[in-house]
Protein backbone atom coordinates (compact mmCIF):
# COMPACT_ATOMS: atom_id res chain seq x y z
CA UNK A 1 0.00 0.00 0.00
CA UNK A 2 2.56 2.55 1.10
CA UNK A 3 4.81 2.03 -1.96
CA UNK A 4 1.96 2.98 -4.25
CA UNK A 5 1.46 6.24 -2.35
CA UNK A 6 3.25 9.30 -3.64
CA UNK A 7 5.51 11.32 -1.39
CA UNK A 8 5.97 15.08 -1.25
CA UNK A 9 9.48 16.60 -1.06
CA UNK A 10 8.87 17.08 2.68
CA UNK A 11 7.95 13.46 3.42
CA UNK A 12 11.20 12.64 5.26
CA UNK A 13 10.82 15.78 7.36
CA UNK A 14 7.28 14.81 8.41
CA UNK A 15 8.51 11.40 9.54
CA UNK A 16 11.45 12.98 11.36
CA UNK A 17 9.05 15.35 13.16
CA UNK A 18 7.02 12.37 14.38
CA UNK A 19 3.97 12.89 12.18
CA UNK A 20 1.26 10.28 11.93
CA UNK A 21 1.08 9.61 8.19
CA UNK A 22 -2.12 8.66 6.36
CA UNK A 23 -3.08 8.16 2.71
CA UNK A 24 -4.74 11.28 1.28
CA UNK A 25 -5.53 11.84 -2.41
CA UNK A 26 -2.88 9.29 -3.38
CA UNK A 27 -0.18 10.80 -1.16
CA UNK A 28 1.30 9.71 2.16
CA UNK A 29 0.49 12.84 4.19
CA UNK A 30 0.81 13.97 7.83
CA UNK A 31 -2.59 14.00 9.57
CA UNK A 32 -1.08 15.21 12.83
CA UNK A 33 2.21 15.74 14.62
CA UNK A 34 2.95 14.94 18.28
CA UNK A 35 1.27 18.22 19.32
CA UNK A 36 -2.12 16.78 18.32
CA UNK A 37 -4.97 18.15 16.23
CA UNK A 38 -6.52 20.38 18.91
CA UNK A 39 -3.27 22.15 19.87
CA UNK A 40 -2.14 22.39 16.25
CA UNK A 41 -5.41 24.16 15.46
CA UNK A 42 -5.07 26.55 18.39
CA UNK A 43 -1.43 27.23 17.62
CA UNK A 44 -2.28 28.26 14.05
CA UNK A 45 -4.92 30.75 15.28
CA UNK A 46 -2.63 32.12 18.00
CA UNK A 47 0.74 32.13 16.23
CA UNK A 48 1.68 30.37 12.97
CA UNK A 49 1.34 26.93 11.46
CA UNK A 50 3.30 25.37 8.61
CA UNK A 51 1.37 23.06 6.28
CA UNK A 52 2.69 20.86 3.49
CA UNK A 53 0.23 21.23 0.62
CA UNK A 54 2.60 19.94 -2.05
CA UNK A 55 0.04 17.34 -3.08
CA UNK A 56 -1.99 20.13 -4.68
CA UNK A 57 -1.61 20.71 -8.41
CA UNK A 58 0.35 23.71 -9.72
CA UNK A 59 -0.35 24.52 -13.34
CA UNK A 60 0.86 27.21 -15.73
CA UNK A 61 -1.35 28.21 -18.66
CA UNK A 62 0.40 30.07 -21.47
CA UNK A 63 -0.88 31.40 -24.76
CA UNK A 64 0.92 33.17 -27.59
CA UNK A 65 -1.19 36.24 -26.91
CA UNK A 66 0.12 36.41 -23.30
CA UNK A 67 -1.98 36.60 -20.15
CA UNK A 68 -5.08 38.08 -21.82
CA UNK A 69 -5.25 35.26 -24.36
CA UNK A 70 -4.79 32.62 -21.64
CA UNK A 71 -7.42 34.37 -19.50
CA UNK A 72 -9.90 34.60 -22.37
CA UNK A 73 -9.45 30.90 -23.14
CA UNK A 74 -9.83 29.89 -19.48
CA UNK A 75 -13.02 31.92 -19.08
CA UNK A 76 -14.61 29.22 -21.26
CA UNK A 77 -14.17 26.78 -18.36
CA UNK A 78 -14.62 29.01 -15.29
CA UNK A 79 -17.31 31.62 -14.51
CA UNK A 80 -14.72 34.05 -13.19
CA UNK A 81 -13.60 37.46 -14.51
CA UNK A 82 -10.03 36.59 -15.48
CA UNK A 83 -9.59 39.34 -18.10
CA UNK A 84 -10.30 41.86 -15.37
CA UNK A 85 -7.84 40.32 -12.94
CA UNK A 86 -4.91 42.68 -12.36
CA UNK A 87 -1.34 41.53 -12.71
CA UNK A 88 -0.04 40.19 -9.38
CA UNK A 89 -3.51 39.26 -8.13
CA UNK A 90 -5.35 35.97 -7.75
CA UNK A 91 -8.98 34.94 -7.59
CA UNK A 92 -10.91 31.95 -6.29
CA UNK A 93 -12.91 30.07 -8.91
CA UNK A 94 -14.16 26.70 -10.09
CA UNK A 95 -14.50 24.51 -13.13
CA UNK A 96 -18.19 23.87 -13.84
CA UNK A 97 -19.95 21.11 -15.77
CA UNK A 98 -22.91 21.30 -18.14
CA UNK A 99 -25.34 20.73 -15.24
CA UNK A 100 -23.90 23.73 -13.39
CA UNK A 101 -22.08 21.45 -10.93
CA UNK A 102 -18.55 22.06 -9.67
CA UNK A 103 -15.74 19.87 -11.07
CA UNK A 104 -13.14 21.39 -8.76
CA UNK A 105 -12.43 24.65 -6.98
CA UNK A 106 -9.16 26.42 -7.59
CA UNK A 107 -7.04 29.56 -7.38
CA UNK A 108 -6.23 31.54 -10.53
CA UNK A 109 -3.45 34.14 -10.66
CA UNK A 110 -2.38 36.74 -13.21
CA UNK A 111 1.41 36.45 -13.33
CA UNK A 112 2.04 38.95 -16.11
CA UNK A 113 2.69 36.79 -19.16
CA UNK A 114 0.73 33.71 -18.04
CA UNK A 115 -2.02 32.35 -15.81
CA UNK A 116 -1.02 30.31 -12.74
CA UNK A 117 -3.53 27.86 -11.33
CA UNK A 118 -3.57 25.82 -8.10
CA UNK A 119 -6.01 22.90 -7.98
CA UNK A 120 -6.99 20.19 -5.49
CA UNK A 121 -4.82 17.10 -5.22
CA UNK A 122 -7.65 14.61 -5.72
CA UNK A 123 -8.83 16.37 -8.90
CA UNK A 124 -5.55 17.45 -10.47
CA UNK A 125 -5.22 14.74 -13.13
CA UNK A 126 -8.81 15.28 -14.25
CA UNK A 127 -8.39 19.08 -14.08
CA UNK A 128 -5.28 19.04 -16.25
CA UNK A 129 -6.96 16.77 -18.81
CA UNK A 130 -10.00 19.09 -18.72
CA UNK A 131 -7.78 22.14 -19.31
CA UNK A 132 -5.78 20.48 -22.10
CA UNK A 133 -9.02 19.52 -23.85
CA UNK A 134 -10.84 22.80 -23.25
CA UNK A 135 -8.27 25.61 -23.42
CA UNK A 136 -7.96 26.51 -27.06
CA UNK A 137 -4.58 27.78 -28.18
CA UNK A 138 -3.03 27.33 -24.74
CA UNK A 139 -0.12 25.36 -23.43
CA UNK A 140 -1.00 23.69 -20.12
CA UNK A 141 2.09 22.83 -18.08
CA UNK A 142 1.85 20.86 -14.85
CA UNK A 143 4.59 21.88 -12.45
CA UNK A 144 5.97 18.71 -10.88
CA UNK A 145 9.33 19.89 -9.51
CA UNK A 146 8.01 22.28 -6.87
CA UNK A 147 6.66 21.85 -3.36
CA UNK A 148 3.87 24.02 -1.93
CA UNK A 149 3.97 25.16 1.70
CA UNK A 150 1.37 27.20 3.56
CA UNK A 151 2.35 29.41 6.48
CA UNK A 152 -0.81 30.52 8.26
CA UNK A 153 -1.64 32.55 11.35
CA UNK A 154 -1.09 36.00 12.84
CA UNK A 155 2.68 35.44 13.20
CA UNK A 156 3.09 34.32 9.56
CA UNK A 157 3.88 37.81 8.24
CA UNK A 158 6.71 38.48 10.68
CA UNK A 159 8.25 35.05 10.27
CA UNK A 160 8.24 35.08 6.47
CA UNK A 161 9.29 38.74 6.20
CA UNK A 162 12.48 37.90 8.15
CA UNK A 163 13.40 35.24 5.59
CA UNK A 164 11.95 36.88 2.48
CA UNK A 165 12.02 40.67 2.85
CA UNK A 166 9.12 42.43 1.15
CA UNK A 167 6.35 39.90 1.70
CA UNK A 168 4.84 42.03 4.49
CA UNK A 169 3.77 44.55 1.85
CA UNK A 170 1.68 41.98 -0.01
CA UNK A 171 -2.09 42.26 0.50
CA UNK A 172 -4.63 39.45 0.73
CA UNK A 173 -4.77 37.62 -2.65
CA UNK A 174 -1.60 39.29 -4.00
CA UNK A 175 0.85 36.99 -5.76
CA UNK A 176 4.57 37.57 -6.35
CA UNK A 177 7.63 35.83 -7.73
CA UNK A 178 10.50 36.54 -5.36
CA UNK A 179 14.19 35.59 -5.34
CA UNK A 180 15.40 34.25 -2.02
CA UNK A 181 18.13 32.13 -0.51
CA UNK A 182 15.77 29.22 -1.18
CA UNK A 183 15.74 30.00 -4.89
CA UNK A 184 12.78 31.49 -6.72
CA UNK A 185 9.64 31.47 -4.59
CA UNK A 186 6.11 31.84 -5.92
CA UNK A 187 4.22 33.45 -3.07
CA UNK A 188 0.55 34.27 -2.63
CA UNK A 189 -1.01 35.92 0.41
CA UNK A 190 -3.83 33.46 0.91
CA UNK A 191 -4.66 30.17 2.53
CA UNK A 192 -7.31 27.80 3.78
CA UNK A 193 -7.58 28.58 7.48
CA UNK A 194 -9.35 31.94 7.72
CA UNK A 195 -6.10 33.41 9.03
CA UNK A 196 -3.68 35.77 7.38
CA UNK A 197 -0.82 33.89 5.77
CA UNK A 198 1.00 32.80 2.67
CA UNK A 199 1.23 29.91 0.27
CA UNK A 200 4.77 29.45 -0.96
CA UNK A 201 5.77 27.40 -3.99
CA UNK A 202 9.44 26.41 -3.77
CA UNK A 203 11.66 24.16 -5.87
CA UNK A 204 11.58 20.60 -4.51
CA UNK A 205 15.34 20.68 -3.80
CA UNK A 206 14.94 23.76 -1.57
CA UNK A 207 11.67 22.78 0.11
CA UNK A 208 13.19 21.12 3.15
CA UNK A 209 15.59 24.00 3.70
CA UNK A 210 12.74 26.50 3.60
CA UNK A 211 10.52 24.36 5.86
CA UNK A 212 13.33 23.95 8.40
CA UNK A 213 14.08 27.68 8.35
CA UNK A 214 10.40 28.44 9.03
CA UNK A 215 10.13 25.78 11.74
CA UNK A 216 13.25 27.21 13.42
CA UNK A 217 11.08 30.12 14.61
CA UNK A 218 9.49 29.57 18.01
CA UNK A 219 6.27 30.94 16.55
CA UNK A 220 5.94 28.14 13.98
CA UNK A 221 4.70 24.56 14.48
CA UNK A 222 4.09 21.95 11.79
CA UNK A 223 0.37 21.35 11.27
CA UNK A 224 -1.30 18.25 9.83
CA UNK A 225 -4.37 17.61 7.71
CA UNK A 226 -6.53 17.09 10.82
CA UNK A 227 -6.19 20.68 12.00
CA UNK A 228 -6.29 21.93 8.42
CA UNK A 229 -9.80 20.51 8.23
CA UNK A 230 -11.09 22.02 11.50
CA UNK A 231 -9.48 25.39 10.64
CA UNK A 232 -11.11 25.58 7.21
CA UNK A 233 -14.47 24.45 8.58
CA UNK A 234 -14.45 27.17 11.26
CA UNK A 235 -13.64 29.61 8.44
CA UNK A 236 -16.68 28.34 6.49
CA UNK A 237 -14.54 27.20 3.55
CA UNK A 238 -15.68 24.35 1.32
CA UNK A 239 -13.83 21.06 0.99
CA UNK A 240 -14.15 19.69 -2.53
CA UNK A 241 -15.74 16.24 -2.66
CA UNK A 242 -17.64 16.97 0.56
CA UNK A 243 -19.26 20.44 0.65
CA UNK A 244 -19.11 20.93 -3.10
CA UNK A 245 -18.97 18.42 -5.95
CA UNK A 246 -20.23 17.80 -9.46
CA UNK A 247 -23.82 17.73 -8.12
CA UNK A 248 -23.76 21.11 -6.34
CA UNK A 249 -23.92 24.42 -8.17
CA UNK A 250 -21.94 27.50 -7.09
CA UNK A 251 -25.23 29.24 -6.23
CA UNK A 252 -26.40 26.39 -3.99
CA UNK A 253 -22.95 26.36 -2.41
CA UNK A 254 -23.12 30.08 -1.56
CA UNK A 255 -20.21 30.85 -3.88
CA UNK A 256 -22.03 33.34 -6.12
CA UNK A 257 -19.62 36.03 -4.86
CA UNK A 258 -16.89 34.33 -6.90
CA UNK A 259 -18.83 34.95 -10.15
CA UNK A 260 -18.11 38.58 -10.99
CA UNK A 261 -20.84 40.80 -12.50
CA UNK A 262 -19.19 40.79 -15.93
CA UNK A 263 -19.90 37.04 -16.21
CA UNK A 264 -23.49 37.27 -14.96
CA UNK A 265 -26.68 38.04 -16.92
CA UNK A 266 -26.35 41.55 -18.36
CA UNK A 267 -22.56 41.56 -18.01
CA UNK A 268 -20.20 42.27 -20.94
CA UNK A 269 -19.03 38.64 -20.99
CA UNK A 270 -22.13 37.00 -19.48
CA UNK A 271 -22.17 33.21 -19.47
CA UNK A 272 -19.98 31.33 -21.90
CA UNK A 273 -18.95 28.69 -19.35
CA UNK A 274 -20.33 25.15 -18.83
CA UNK A 275 -23.72 25.14 -17.12
CA UNK A 276 -24.09 28.91 -17.52
CA UNK A 277 -27.83 28.65 -18.26
CA UNK A 278 -28.55 26.89 -14.97
CA UNK A 279 -26.12 28.93 -12.87
CA UNK A 280 -27.23 32.34 -14.21
CA UNK A 281 -30.88 31.35 -13.78
CA UNK A 282 -30.19 30.39 -10.14
CA UNK A 283 -28.41 33.70 -9.54
CA UNK A 284 -31.51 35.54 -10.79
CA UNK A 285 -34.25 33.31 -9.38
CA UNK A 286 -32.64 31.52 -6.47
CA UNK A 287 -31.47 27.94 -6.00
CA UNK A 288 -33.73 25.26 -4.52
CA UNK A 289 -31.26 24.50 -1.75
CA UNK A 290 -28.43 26.30 0.02
CA UNK A 291 -25.24 25.43 1.83
CA UNK A 292 -25.57 26.63 5.42
CA UNK A 293 -23.68 26.63 8.68
CA UNK A 294 -25.15 24.45 11.41
CA UNK A 295 -24.59 24.70 15.16
CA UNK A 296 -25.62 21.60 17.14
CA UNK A 297 -27.15 22.60 20.48
CA UNK A 298 -25.20 20.03 22.49
CA UNK A 299 -21.54 19.06 22.38
CA UNK A 300 -21.93 16.07 20.05
CA UNK A 301 -20.49 16.78 16.59
CA UNK A 302 -22.78 16.11 13.62
CA UNK A 303 -20.50 14.57 11.04
CA UNK A 304 -20.69 14.21 7.27
CA UNK A 305 -23.78 12.27 6.24
CA UNK A 306 -25.92 13.21 9.26
CA UNK A 307 -29.53 13.45 8.02
CA UNK A 308 -31.40 16.69 8.79
CA UNK A 309 -35.09 16.94 9.69
CA UNK A 310 -37.57 19.69 10.50
CA UNK A 311 -39.14 17.79 13.40
CA UNK A 312 -38.00 15.85 16.43
CA UNK A 313 -39.90 12.82 15.18
CA UNK A 314 -41.10 11.44 11.88
CA UNK A 315 -40.86 13.00 8.44
CA UNK A 316 -38.26 12.49 5.76
CA UNK A 317 -34.79 14.07 5.66
CA UNK A 318 -34.77 17.60 4.25
CA UNK A 319 -31.01 17.70 3.85
CA UNK A 320 -27.71 16.37 5.11
CA UNK A 321 -24.47 17.44 6.73
CA UNK A 322 -21.51 17.61 4.33
CA UNK A 323 -18.78 18.44 6.87
CA UNK A 324 -18.86 18.32 10.64
CA UNK A 325 -16.37 18.46 13.46
CA UNK A 326 -15.63 20.03 16.81
CA UNK A 327 -14.37 23.60 16.44
CA UNK A 328 -11.48 24.11 18.84
CA UNK A 329 -11.61 27.92 18.55
CA UNK A 330 -15.41 27.96 18.51
CA UNK A 331 -15.39 25.69 21.55
CA UNK A 332 -18.37 23.83 20.16
CA UNK A 333 -19.33 21.43 17.40
CA UNK A 334 -20.05 22.88 13.95
CA UNK A 335 -21.25 21.54 10.63
CA UNK A 336 -22.05 22.61 7.12
CA UNK A 337 -24.75 21.06 5.01
CA UNK A 338 -27.47 21.60 2.44
CA UNK A 339 -31.06 22.50 3.28
CA UNK A 340 -34.02 23.76 1.20
CA UNK A 341 -33.82 27.52 0.59
CA UNK A 342 -36.94 28.07 2.73
CA UNK A 343 -35.12 26.57 5.73
CA UNK A 344 -31.76 28.29 5.16
CA UNK A 345 -32.20 31.46 7.25
CA UNK A 346 -29.85 31.71 10.24
CA UNK A 347 -31.74 30.82 13.40
CA UNK A 348 -33.90 28.16 11.74
CA UNK A 349 -34.25 25.25 14.18
CA UNK A 350 -33.67 21.79 12.72
CA UNK A 351 -32.80 18.29 13.93
CA UNK A 352 -29.89 16.08 13.00
CA UNK A 353 -30.08 12.34 13.52
CA UNK A 354 -27.02 11.19 15.48
CA UNK A 355 -26.82 7.52 16.44
CA UNK A 356 -30.56 7.13 15.89
CA UNK A 357 -31.51 10.15 18.02
CA UNK A 358 -32.81 13.49 16.71
CA UNK A 359 -30.63 16.22 18.20
CA UNK A 360 -31.48 19.94 17.92
CA UNK A 361 -29.31 22.00 15.57
CA UNK A 362 -29.65 25.62 14.46
CA UNK A 363 -28.85 27.13 11.06
CA UNK A 364 -25.98 29.58 11.63
CA UNK A 365 -24.06 32.30 9.79
CA UNK A 366 -20.77 31.36 8.13
CA UNK A 367 -17.95 31.65 8.96
CA UNK A 368 -18.14 30.26 12.49
CA UNK A 369 -14.93 32.10 13.37
CA UNK A 370 -14.34 35.52 11.71
CA UNK A 371 -11.57 35.69 9.13
CA UNK A 372 -8.37 37.52 9.93
CA UNK A 373 -7.16 38.46 6.44
CA UNK A 374 -4.89 41.40 5.68
CA UNK A 375 -6.97 43.17 3.06
CA UNK B 1 -6.62 -3.97 37.35
CA UNK B 2 -7.94 -5.94 34.37
CA UNK B 3 -7.95 -5.04 30.67
CA UNK B 4 -10.22 -5.88 27.73
CA UNK B 5 -9.30 -6.32 24.09
CA UNK B 6 -11.37 -3.17 23.48
CA UNK B 7 -8.79 -1.23 25.53
CA UNK B 8 -10.92 -0.70 28.60
CA UNK B 9 -9.56 -1.03 32.12
CA UNK B 10 -11.58 -2.45 35.02
CA UNK B 11 -10.77 -1.85 38.66
CA UNK B 12 -12.64 -3.59 41.49
CA UNK B 13 -13.55 -1.12 44.22
CA UNK B 14 -15.61 -2.74 46.96
CA UNK B 15 -18.77 -4.10 45.41
CA UNK B 16 -18.47 -2.08 42.19
CA UNK B 17 -16.11 -2.11 39.20
CA UNK B 18 -14.70 1.18 37.86
CA UNK B 19 -14.35 1.32 34.06
CA UNK B 20 -12.25 3.59 31.84
CA UNK B 21 -10.12 3.41 28.70
CA UNK B 22 -6.39 2.83 28.57
CA UNK B 23 -3.62 5.31 27.80
CA UNK B 24 -3.08 3.40 24.54
CA UNK B 25 -6.74 3.84 23.57
CA UNK B 26 -6.73 7.56 24.36
CA UNK B 27 -3.62 8.05 22.23
CA UNK B 28 -5.23 6.20 19.34
CA UNK B 29 -8.44 8.23 19.62
CA UNK B 30 -6.70 11.60 19.55
CA UNK B 31 -8.12 14.65 21.33
CA UNK B 32 -11.49 13.77 22.82
CA UNK B 33 -14.12 16.49 22.35
CA UNK B 34 -17.36 14.82 23.47
CA UNK B 35 -18.37 12.11 25.92
CA UNK B 36 -21.90 10.75 26.34
CA UNK B 37 -22.42 8.65 29.47
CA UNK B 38 -25.20 6.20 30.39
CA UNK B 39 -27.79 6.98 33.03
CA UNK B 40 -27.27 5.84 36.59
CA UNK B 41 -29.50 2.85 37.32
CA UNK B 42 -29.31 1.43 33.79
CA UNK B 43 -29.07 -2.35 33.63
CA UNK B 44 -26.53 -3.31 31.00
CA UNK B 45 -25.36 -6.56 29.45
CA UNK B 46 -21.78 -7.29 28.40
CA UNK B 47 -21.30 -5.89 24.89
CA UNK B 48 -23.98 -3.16 25.16
CA UNK B 49 -22.86 0.26 23.88
CA UNK B 50 -22.82 2.38 27.02
CA UNK B 51 -20.55 5.34 26.26
CA UNK B 52 -20.03 7.37 23.10
CA UNK B 53 -16.72 9.17 22.67
CA UNK B 54 -16.07 11.64 19.89
CA UNK B 55 -12.52 12.67 19.17
CA UNK B 56 -11.28 15.17 16.63
CA UNK B 57 -11.11 12.19 14.27
CA UNK B 58 -14.25 10.09 14.77
CA UNK B 59 -16.92 8.68 17.04
CA UNK B 60 -16.29 5.50 19.02
CA UNK B 61 -18.48 3.35 21.24
CA UNK B 62 -17.44 1.94 24.58
CA UNK B 63 -19.07 -1.38 25.41
CA UNK B 64 -20.11 -2.64 28.83
CA UNK B 65 -17.34 -5.13 29.71
CA UNK B 66 -19.59 -7.08 32.11
CA UNK B 67 -23.28 -7.47 33.02
CA UNK B 68 -24.56 -5.28 35.82
CA UNK B 69 -26.09 -1.99 36.93
CA UNK B 70 -24.54 1.43 36.35
CA UNK B 71 -24.20 2.91 39.85
CA UNK B 72 -22.23 6.10 39.17
CA UNK B 73 -21.01 8.10 36.17
CA UNK B 74 -18.17 10.59 35.86
CA UNK B 75 -20.20 13.71 34.99
CA UNK B 76 -17.10 15.90 34.87
CA UNK B 77 -16.20 14.36 31.49
CA UNK B 78 -19.25 15.93 29.86
CA UNK B 79 -17.91 19.44 30.48
CA UNK B 80 -14.24 18.54 30.17
CA UNK B 81 -13.84 15.71 27.64
CA UNK B 82 -10.12 16.53 27.31
CA UNK B 83 -9.59 14.78 30.66
CA UNK B 84 -9.79 11.49 28.76
CA UNK B 85 -6.47 12.40 27.10
CA UNK B 86 -4.90 13.93 30.21
CA UNK B 87 -5.59 11.20 32.74
CA UNK B 88 -7.32 8.22 31.10
CA UNK B 89 -6.20 5.74 33.78
CA UNK B 90 -7.27 7.92 36.71
CA UNK B 91 -9.48 11.02 36.84
CA UNK B 92 -11.17 10.17 33.52
CA UNK B 93 -12.92 6.98 34.59
CA UNK B 94 -16.29 6.65 32.80
CA UNK B 95 -18.67 4.75 35.04
CA UNK B 96 -18.99 2.35 37.96
CA UNK B 97 -20.91 -0.86 37.51
CA UNK B 98 -22.26 -3.31 40.11
CA UNK B 99 -21.58 -6.74 38.59
CA UNK B 100 -24.34 -9.31 38.29
CA UNK B 101 -21.66 -12.01 38.34
CA UNK B 102 -18.53 -11.25 40.35
CA UNK B 103 -16.54 -13.85 38.40
CA UNK B 104 -17.07 -12.23 34.99
CA UNK B 105 -14.15 -9.82 35.43
CA UNK B 106 -11.68 -12.67 36.01
CA UNK B 107 -11.71 -13.63 32.34
CA UNK B 108 -9.95 -10.41 31.29
CA UNK B 109 -6.23 -9.78 30.82
CA UNK B 110 -3.89 -8.65 33.56
CA UNK B 111 -1.49 -5.76 32.93
CA UNK B 112 1.32 -7.91 31.49
CA UNK B 113 -1.01 -9.71 29.13
CA UNK B 114 -2.48 -6.38 27.98
CA UNK B 115 0.99 -4.94 27.33
CA UNK B 116 1.78 -7.98 25.18
CA UNK B 117 -1.58 -7.54 23.44
CA UNK B 118 -0.89 -3.95 22.34
CA UNK B 119 2.73 -4.56 21.28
Amino acid sequence: MSDTLRKTPLHALHVELGAKMVPFAGYDMPVQYPLGVLKEHQHTRASAGLFDVSHMGQVIVRATGGYDAAARATEVLVPVDLLGLAQGRQRYGFFTNDQGGILDDLMLANRGDHLFVVVNAACKDADIAHMRAGLEGCEVEEITDRALLALQGPAAEGVLQALVPGVAEMKFMDVAIVDSRFGELWISRSGYTGEDGYEISVHADQAQGLARALLAHDAVEPIGLGARDSLRLEAGLCLYGHDIDSGTTPVEAGLTWAIQKVRRAGGARAGGFPGAGIILDQISNGAPRKRVGLRPDGRAPMREGTALFTDAEGGTPIGAVTSGAFGPTLGAPMSMGYVPAALSAPGTPLYGEVRGKRMPVTVAELPFVPANFKR
Amino acid sequence: MKFTEDHEWLLSDGDVVVVGITEHASEQLGDVVFVELPEVGTQVAKGDEVVVIESVKAASDIMAPIDGEITEINDSLTDDPGKVNEDPMGAAWFFKIKPTDDGQIDGYMDEDAYKDFID
